[in-house]
């Protein structure tokens, strides 16, 4: 199967790759997927008490889609708050990187894991 | 050196040039292209005399007399003539088929169209080396086991069945037995004026032959029948109607001849090969070979590196065309049934890539892999949050994953 441009070039250079530390409070952890599926995606955000996300590492295992798709969304919710970020949806990932139909699984789990990191964040401060 | 370098010997092999030279001298106006059933003049005799020497060449190969080999158009067809058709023909005697989990869809499936006609089929488990237990197997046969058919070598894994074994528990008790044999004609001895084989399948492009070619064993004696599958002129003694492909065929007969001629060479090349692979990955943490490590073929080298799912690997091996056990491009996300089968865990059968050497891998090849290996692994751990949580110590089966 043929990949596009722009998922070849996260795949061979991602961003933001790396973790943070999970006791640390500014940090929003969150981890989708599973083994079984071939993917398991973390996403950590760096939230400040603005709610602004400051800074976003990701570590995924899974396909180049997979690899891209989270490559791309530390990208994306840099500098946005944690609304603008919630309302971040697989079609848009999908369709920056032309993820074809049976990779679009691959951006719905970045858009999981964004919804979990800011469920953990939320959790965190007891809301 | 060609990129990318090819290492999937065992899905297809490149054409020898001497087989493709003698393919090219049966299609044209100037060379051999008759019909080899025209009886009544020369361009028909010389195309019979040609399939007569590819079936000479493919009969000794395996030891088998020239008037048991039956041409199909490759190993998938082979294998359903000789399933469906021995399971029809000695339906009256038993309805009771046994096969195992590892074989090739083109056994699996055919077993599964039996079963929709009324079949009654066991799939056999096999141990974690991926080879059939014979206990097993024996627990296995009843009265109304008409048919077994195991596979010789293993297409994903490489590991050899012990098909001399099963063919003497096979004619003790009066079962047909049934042998794909495409992944080892050629490579490995086979014998079957020794073995107790009944059927076996054959194809071209897995020994340097061409495509859309192979070949089906029947035996003689004592005499096997099988209800046809393609009805039309009654060629191949009716057991399989279509003009001859004379170019095919022939191609095929020069791969038969040449592995033969060049089989001990061939396989001191692939082995010498397979060990400097091995020694140039296997420092690397966390790396498992799969499938039993004595009963294997040499140009079959299947691979997990734990915590690298499979595809991504491929990708960041961009110089070389290898193929993985993770079959995350399809809808079902399943990684490789054949792995599965071994026991092995949904990380690692994700984590698998199938090397396959052959007659035209050189050294330098071997080389460039080991190096791109080893820097896709480092970067890929680096990105792999399963690698991570390893190396903290986290027992991984431990975790409930929400699956999607």
């Amino acid at each position: 199967m043929a990949y596009s441009e722009k998922v070849i070039d996260h795949d061979e250079n991602p961003r933001n790759v790396g973790s943070f530390d999970k006791n640390d409070p500014t940090i929003a952890t969150g981890m989708v997927g599973a083994p079984a599926c071939g993917d398991v995606m973390k996403l950590q955000l760096k939230i400040n008490d603005l709610g602004v996300i400051e800074d976003a590492k990701f570590k995924t295992y899974g396909c180049g889609s997979a690899i891209a798709s989270s490559s791309l969304v530390t990208e994306w919710v840099k500098g946005k708050s944690i609304d603008e970020a919630q309302k971040l949806s697989n079609t848009e990932i999908a369709e920056e990187l032309a993820l074809p139909p049976v990779k679009i699984h691959c951006s719905i789990l970045a858009e999981d894991a964004i919804k979990a990191a800011i469920e953990d964040y939320k959790s965190r401060r007891g809301e | 050196m060609k990129l990318p370098i090819y290492l999937d010997y065992a899905a297809t092999t490149p054409v020898d040039p001497r087989v493709a030279e003698q393919m090219m001298s049966c299609l044209t106006m100037d060379g051999t292209f008759g019909n080899p059933a025209s009886r009544s003049h020369r361009y028909g005799w010389q195309a019979e005399e040609l399939v007569d020497i590819a079936r000479n060449n493919i009969a000794e190969l395996v030891n088998a007399d020239p008037r048991e080999i039956v041409f199909t158009s490759g190993a998938t067809e082979s294998n359903n003539l000789a399933i469906k058709g021995a399971a029809n023909f000695y339906s009256k005697k038993g309805k009771h088929i046994i096969t195992a989990k590892t074989e090739h869809k083109a056994v699996l499936d055919t077993c599964r169209e039996l079963e929709r006609q009324g079949f009654e089929v066991t799939y056999l488990d096999v141990m974690a080396n991926g080879l059939v237990d014979l206990n097993v197997l024996e627990n296995a046969m009843r009265e109304d086991t008409v048919l077994v058919s195991i596979m010789h070598v293993n297409n994903e894994i490489g590991v050899i069945q012990d098909i001399a074994k099963i063919g003497e528990m096979c004619r003790e008790r009066k079962i047909i037995f049934h042998v794909d044999a495409a992944q080892s004609a050629g490579k490995i001895p086979v014998d079957l004026a020794e073995l107790k084989v009944d059927l076996m399948s054959f194809s071209a492009h897995k020994m340097y032959g061409p495509k859309g070619i192979g070949a089906l064993y029947v035996r003689r004696k004592p005499r096997i029948r099988l209800e046809a599958q393609m009805h039309g002129g009654g060629h191949e003694r009716g057991f399989r109607s279509g003009t001859l492909a004379v170019h095919q065929i022939v191609g095929m007969g020069e791969a038969a001849r040449v592995a033969k001629e060049d089989m001990q060479k061939d396989t001191q090349h692939i082995l010498e090969l397979r060990s400097r692979l091995w020694e140039g990955v296997k420092h690397i943490e966390e790396t498992y070979i799969n499938g039993d490590m004595e009963s294997r073929v040499p140009g079959i080298f299947n691979v997990s590196f734990n915590y690298v799912e499979g595809e991504s690997l491929i990708m960041a091996l961009k110089d070389m065309a290898v193929s993985s056990g993770s079959a995350c491009t399809s809808a079902s996300l399943e990684p490789s049934y054949v792995l599965r089968a071994l026991g092995l865990s949904d990380e690692l059968a994700h984590s698998s890539i199938r090397f396959s050497i052959g007659r035209f891998t050189t050294e330098a090849d071997i080389d460039h892999v080991i190096g791109q290996v080893n820097n896709a692994i480092d970067k890929l751990r680096e990105m792999s949050p399963l690698w991570e949580m390893f190396k903290d110590g986290v027992d991984l089966s431990k975790i409930e994953w929400a699956g999607h």
